[in-house]
């Protein structure tokens, strides 16, 4: 081993990389991944519990325990109607958390090292893992809307504004999970990206109009929740499905806030994800 | 799918020149130099912290090394590290297999992410299940296997894309003995395929049984190199131990043996504290002539038995000192934390 000298020249000699991944490639691969994320819930459908049950327990306990108190007394049918869309935007943000918890465990297990020692995208992991959060928030959306229809919820607006109402709320929760992403892939277990997560979503959650109307709040905390894109999103959500009310403003606002998250969080993860050992 | 072949034949599947990864002030691997030829096995011997998993992970793409370079399988890991990730399996210290997925969703999925089709990766999971000898548990999640069985479906894992050189990472530390000569005839059985190993090993023992050459590393550099039977020639082979019934013979023995006068048997030693007599020997003859002389002189034996040198006695022969893991503590463990940053943070 004195030889100084390579014996074996590389494959390439101007270093280009054959090893490029077509687009066919890629979506294949993305598919075999997406398929991964769906067994594991298959194998562990407590995985769900969140997407099915929150939605469903939420509502309850919101018509029921604080209705009455904001809306009066057996008026509880005029909450349903406040509440739901406003709830379609916290689902986004709930389930979007998940992804989080979910690259830190791929991480921790190794099963990351595999990935990326294998002739695939490394992106194609994180794409896939965004696939099923939405299709899981989606899920959650729709077990909403049931569980509002069932107690009364009626859809105003277009069929049209209906979609877009669950549009923007799945487009905002795409952005969102960049955030968890970057979380996921900073801190050292699946708890502290839960433990994080909480601090973030808490007050972005309470201090919104998603429950209870927000002229009766402090002036500072009315403030805030002008510029509190859940907030927006609630308003833009309401006004679409009950078909009053400006919708314009509270969507750009909340497309904004969409579009500044992707933009200085996606690179961010994309990158730690890159190099991340 | 044929195993890929590498562009020269009989040439070396792995060189690796003046490889440098810090981290920060750790020097985890510090100027490495090796070669693996084609169709080998290199077993990589070294303490906790020498810088075995690191050298792994600068050569499988998951780790950018600060300086030096390496072909493996014709490829720069470094500038064609896709086309690389064709070429190579890895199995690492920690299973890298998905735990909530059953052995053959695992193995299915493998098998698509590397481009076979439907049918194919099908048949490819089955196949590999039979070899490894988990038909039985393909259904099962890889969480609920055993620790040799995982071992093994990670195995399978690196192989279904049949790559052209196998990293094995401490394949069998944490392991049982059965099990551990279990994944020692898979090792096997991928060489006799053709398949260019590298394995790193904590254990003298492994890289006699597994490797036609051995690179001793300590804290990130390579301190002795050779065919294993050169080493093992440095280091004395086996020892004879030898358990008297009566411990105050301890020095009567080492002078009948000395006395004897046999043919390549040097150096017994009386280790008081352990009560036995140690006798380097090359060859079953010698055990057998040494016992025979302790026995026609009367001595009662309670106990015999042989071993081969550990990885301190190694250290010792070739350098002269004990491990840097027993030396300092502080470094090695520093050392180990940064290698496996990838699985705990």
């Amino acid at each position: 081993m004195s030889a100084a000298t390579m014996t074996v020249p590389p494959v390439g000699t101007t270093g280009g990389d054959e090893g490029r991944i077509g687009l066919r490639a890629n979506l294949r691969h993305i598919g075999a991944l997406v398929r991964r994320n769906l067994v594991q819930i298959k194998h562990d459908p407590e995985t769900l519990f969140d997407a099915v049950l929150m939605p469903v327990i939420f509502i309850l306990l919101f018509v029921y325990v604080f209705g009455g108190a904001i809306a009066g007394k057996g008026n509880q049918h005029a909450y349903v109607q406040y509440l739901v869309p406003g709830m379609m935007a916290m689902m986004g943000m709930n389930i979007a958390m998940a992804v989080g918890s979910g690259v830190n465990e791929d991480f921790r297990k190794g099963v990351m090292d595999r990935f990326r020692t294998m002739p695939i995208a490394r992106s194609s992991v994180l794409i896939a893992k965004i696939v099923v959060e939405l299709g899981r928030m989606l899920l959650a959306i729709a077990i909403l809307l049931g569980m509002g229809f069932l107690l009364g919820l009626e859809i105003h607006g277009s069929l049209l504004e209906f979609a877009t109402a669950i549009a923007l709320s799945a487009v905002f929760g795409a952005a969102l999970m960049w955030i968890f992403i970057l979380l996921g892939l900073s801190v050292k277990t699946p708890q502290a990206v839960q433990g994080m997560a909480m601090l973030v979503l808490m007050p972005l959650q309470f201090g919104s109009s998603i429950f209870a109307p927000t002229q009766q709040m402090p002036g500072w905390l009315e403030a805030f929740t002008k510029v509190n894109p859940l907030s927006n999103l609630a308003d833009a959500a309401r006004a679409l499905l009950n078909g009053q009310g400006a919708v314009a403003h509270p969507a750009l606002i909340t497309l904004g806030w969409a579009v500044a998250i992707t933009a200085i969080t996606m690179p961010l993860a994309v990158r730690k994800f890159r190099t991340k050992t | 799918m044929t195993r890929q072949t590498i562009t020269t034949k009989g040439g070396n599947a792995v060189e690796v020149r003046g490889l440098v990864k810090h981290f920060g002030e750790v020097k985890a691997v510090d100027g490495v130099d090796l070669n693996v030829r084609e169709g080998t096995v290199l077993g990589v011997l070294g303490p906790n912290g020498a810088g075995k998993t690191t050298l792994v992970r600068c050569l499988s793409t998951l780790l950018v090394p600060d300086a030096g370079h390496a072909v493996v399988a014709g490829c720069d890991v470094v500038r064609q590290p896709r086309a690389l990730r064709r070429r190579i399996g890895l199995t690492g210290q920690y299973a890298s297999v998905d735990e909530k997925l059953s052995g053959w969703e695992n193995l299915y999925m493998i098998g698509r992410l590397l481009d076979l089709s439907r049918k194919d990766a099908r048949s490819r999971a089955d196949g590999m299940l039979e070899r490894f000898s988990l038909t039985e548990a393909a259904k099962r999640p890889a969480g609920k296997y055993s620790g040799g069985m995982r071992r093994r479906l990670d195995l399978a894992a690196s192989m279904i894309g049949q790559p052209a050189v196998l990293y094995l990472d401490e394949p069998t530390t944490g392991l049982d003995p059965r099990t551990r000569n279990e994944v020692w005839a898979e090792v096997r059985h991928m060489v006799r395929e053709g398949a260019t190993v590298l394995l790193t090993t904590q254990y003298m023992e492994e890289a006699e049984q597994l490797a036609d050459e051995l690179a001793v590393i300590d804290r990130g550099q390579m301190i002795a190199e050779g065919r294993v039977e050169e080493l093992k020639a440095k280091v004395g082979g086996r020892t004879l131990q030898v358990r008297p019934a009566d411990p105050t013979e301890l020095d009567r023995m080492v002078g009948a043996v000395a006395q004897a006068g046999l043919d390549g048997i040097s150096g017994a030693t009386a280790d008081h504290e352990e009560g036995v007599v140690n006798v380097p020997i090359v060859s079953d003859e010698q055990l057998t002539t040494v016992v025979g002389v302790l026995g026609a002189r009367g001595f009662a034996l309670a106990g015999i038995s042989t071993h081969l040198p550990s990885l301190d006695e190694v250290f010792l022969a070739i350098t002269g000192q004990k491990t840097s893991g027993a030396t300092a503590p502080e470094t090695g463990s520093a050392l180990h934390d940064e290698e496996y940053a990838g699985v705990s943070a």
